[in-house]
């Protein structure tokens, strides 16, 4: 099939993607396709690229070598064309501490070139849709945590972009005001608008309609939180006994596990999917006296994450 | 270029600013503090210079030529001296810094024909290790010593008209100086922290991934201060007026035309600084940087003309050189902009320069 308008195409597009900050490889080799309506979700530990990607994608830095197409536009070079038509919001507050709310919203409208009376009734719109109608003359910097994430996310979407690049937008946030942000996320979706959020919260990943998983720089996975969850090379297994703890010491190190946590009174592994290990484990446990029972525990993405972050790097689990 | 874009750019600015209390005091304050400090302060009339008598006459004439030395207010004479060692023990240890030293024939000489005055009068012992009281012993060398007889009938070989300043009044001098000087100093540091501080806060991040242009953005981060600029001329008029009687004998039109270009050259080296400064700290040091050379080699410390002439070199890549040359050119001497031309087009290039440098080092990029 021969390539039609190229805006029709997915919004976003890496091919080769790297980025290199002297001796550090912050960004390896990757590809990357986000497809419209797409809520797509970067999942990966502080310093795995994610937001050195984001900032590429949408021409903030250029990349070491690689091709990106955003929206159609050749990036870096057509950047400036670009940014009229996305939305992104930093990982730190951006907006203006010493603005009020409305006067954020009334400088980002100026900015993007809406039309004064577009202006007006748009941000009566967003200021109404995001609860920010009382606290639109308040100083943006004395707003709590959630409600300048909400005024955030009104800034971006302001202009009505195709594309929103959200970086860890719920990093100082309140689990209730997490929630109220990942409904706004799916309003936009519908309503068309393709989305790209970073973020370390295992609970936001699984939400996502498609997931990549970053580590060091490197995408060791991507799907469907479900079909990530099916190709799981490992097996997560729950060990109940009275000694959780003594029963972590006892398996530590033990090869084939991948990751052992203590949950309640029960201990959680993901180990290799390996025939006779639930076999071995019941052993070594009889032998340090240590008596419990061992099921199958439903796989879920930290299990994924783990998995696919233990390929890349043993530090890694260990931190995970 | 977006009017409507450069436009909410300004307002930003000015919402901001009103907002920040130390900026805002400092708008008004900073002038008004300079103003009186230089004013009163800068002062090379010295006197009530701490002095020693060394009268080796001691003669009814020569009792009326130290009477009349204290007259004139230059000398505070403490000291009575018996002997020359003691001249150089008091002026060494800085108990005094200036001695009258009178010959024991200081009658004789004073009796001469003035044809045959082949010896001084009297000496002027200064104490040389400070230039103002150098500065104050010549003057004193110029004084009439009316109480004694005969000294009048000297006259000075070189009349010096002065125009201008006829009264010699040192604020004339200084305040039109000043307005340079505190110009200088607010417009700098005002937009050298600007973009940094955008930077440190993250707002430069979301800025650069919306249309704005490096142009919008320095623009917009200059014309606010230019109408706080032309305010802060206007405080140092009215303050100079009423405080020292500094007059404005040029038009007001070519002062505030001179002003604004004046002001504009500033802002832009500021907005260089900051396109060039990691952090806000860093900005404001290089913003001082750039006062030191414009206050001492402008001319308005020190005399353009004494200056070596790699010295004036640089002088006239400073904008302070040309706005002084303008300043005075209308406030003192009611020349015209016609007439002052060159300093006036030479503030019009710097401009142009750090502009157009500061717009090409913005990039919308992190690295």
């Amino acid at each position: 099939m021969p390539p039609t308008d190229p805006d029709t195409s997915a919004p976003i597009q890496a091919r080769g993607l790297s980025k290199r900050f002297g001796e550090v490889l912050a960004v390896d080799d990757l590809d990357l396709t986000v497809r419209r309506s797409e809520v797509y979700g970067f999942l990966g530990p502080n310093g795995s690229g994610k937001s050195t990607t984001i900032r590429m994608l949408c021409g903030l830095l250029l990349p070491t070598s690689g091709e990106i197409t955003v929206l159609g536009h050749q990036i870096p070079q057509e950047a400036e064309a670009l940014k009229s038509r996305i939305g992104y919001m930093t990982q730190k507050f951006a907006l203006y501490d010493d603005l009020k709310v409305r006067e954020n919203l009334e400088f980002l409208a100026a900015v993007h070139a809406v039309a004064r009376k577009a202006a007006r009734v748009r941000i009566d719109e967003l200021l109404e849709r995001y609860w920010l109608g009382e606290l639109q003359n308040q100083l943006a910097g004395t707003l709590s945590g959630g409600q300048k994430q909400r005024l955030a996310l009104a800034g971006a979407v302001l202009h009505k972009p195709d594309l929103l690049l959200l970086d860890e937008p719920t990093s100082a946030v309140d689990p209730q005001s997490r929630r109220d942000f990942w409904e706004s996320l799916f309003e936009l979706a519908d309503a068309g608008t393709t989305i790209l959020v970073s973020t370390h919260y295992m609970d936001e990943a699984e939400r996502c309609t498609r997931l990549a998983i970053l580590d060091h720089g490197r995408l060791v996975a991507d799907g469907t939180p479900a079909q990530l969850l099916e190709n799981l090379p490992g097996r997560t297994l729950l060990i109940e006994g009275k000694e959780p703890r003594r029963a972590q010491k006892v398996l530590e190190g033990m090869p084939g596990i991948l990751a052992l946590a203590q949950i309640g009174l029960s201990l959680r592994l993901l180990t290799e999917s390996n025939g006779d290990l639930e076999q071995r484990i019941r052993q070594r446990l009889a032998e340090a006296g240590i008596q419990v029972q061992i099921s199958p525990a439903p796989p879920n993405l930290e299990d994924v994450f783990v998995a696919a972050t233990h390929k890349t790097s043993p530090e890694v689990r260990r931190a995970a | 270029m977006n009017w409507r874009r450069l436009g909410s750019i300004v307002l930003k600015e000015l919402r901001q600013l009103r907002r920040d209390r130390v900026t805002f005091a400092m708008i008004v304050g900073i002038p008004v503090l300079q103003l009186v400090l230089f004013g009163y302060a800068i002062n090379m009339d010295v006197r009530h210079l701490s002095a020693g008598v060394l009268d080796q006459s001691n003669t009814v004439r020569s009792r009326e030529l130290v009477a009349g030395m204290a007259a004139t207010q230059v000398l505070n004479i403490s000291h009575r001296l018996s002997t020359p060692d003691q001249v150089e023990d008091l002026l060494r240890r800085g108990e005094i810094s200036a001695v009258l030293v009178i010959p024991a024939d200081f009658e004789r000489r004073l009796e001469a024909p003035i044809a045959l005055r082949d010896r001084p009068l009297f000496q002027i012992v200064v104490d040389g290790s400070d230039q103002v009281v150098q500065a104050a012993a010549r003057q004193l060398a110029a004084y009439p010593v009316n109480a004694v007889d005969g000294w009048t009938r000297r006259t000075a070989a070189v009349e010096v008209v002065n125009f201008y300043n006829p009264e010699r009044l040192a604020p004339v001098n200084t305040v039109p100086g000043l307005i340079g000087v505190i110009l200088t100093m607010t417009m700098v540091l005002f937009t050298a922290v600007s973009l940094v501080r955008e930077r440190e806060h993250g707002n430069l991040e979301m800025l650069i991934a919306t249309p704005v242009s490096p142009w919008e953005l320095t623009l917009g981060k200059v014309l606010p201060f230019v109408g706080i600029g032309l305010v802060q001329v206007t405080v140092i008029l009215v303050v100079g007026r009423l405080l020292f009687e500094v007059p404005v004998r040029g038009s007001l039109f070519a002062l505030y035309t001179a002003s604004l270009v004046f002001i504009v050259a500033s802002l832009s080296l500021g907005i260089l600084v900051s396109t060039i400064a990691r952090s806000q700290f860093q900005a404001m040091q290089m913003a001082f940087f750039t006062f030191l050379p414009q206050i001492l080699l402008s001319g308005f410390m020190f005399p353009f003309e004494g200056m070596p002439r790699a010295a004036q070199w640089i002088a006239e890549g400073l904008p302070m050189t040309h706005f002084l040359r303008l300043v005075r050119g209308i406030m003192l001497r009611n020349a015209s902009l016609l007439e002052l031309w060159q300093p006036l087009a030479a503030l019009a290039v710097f401009v142009l320069v750090m502009l157009t440098a500061a717009v090409s080092r913005i990039r919308k990029r992190l690295d």
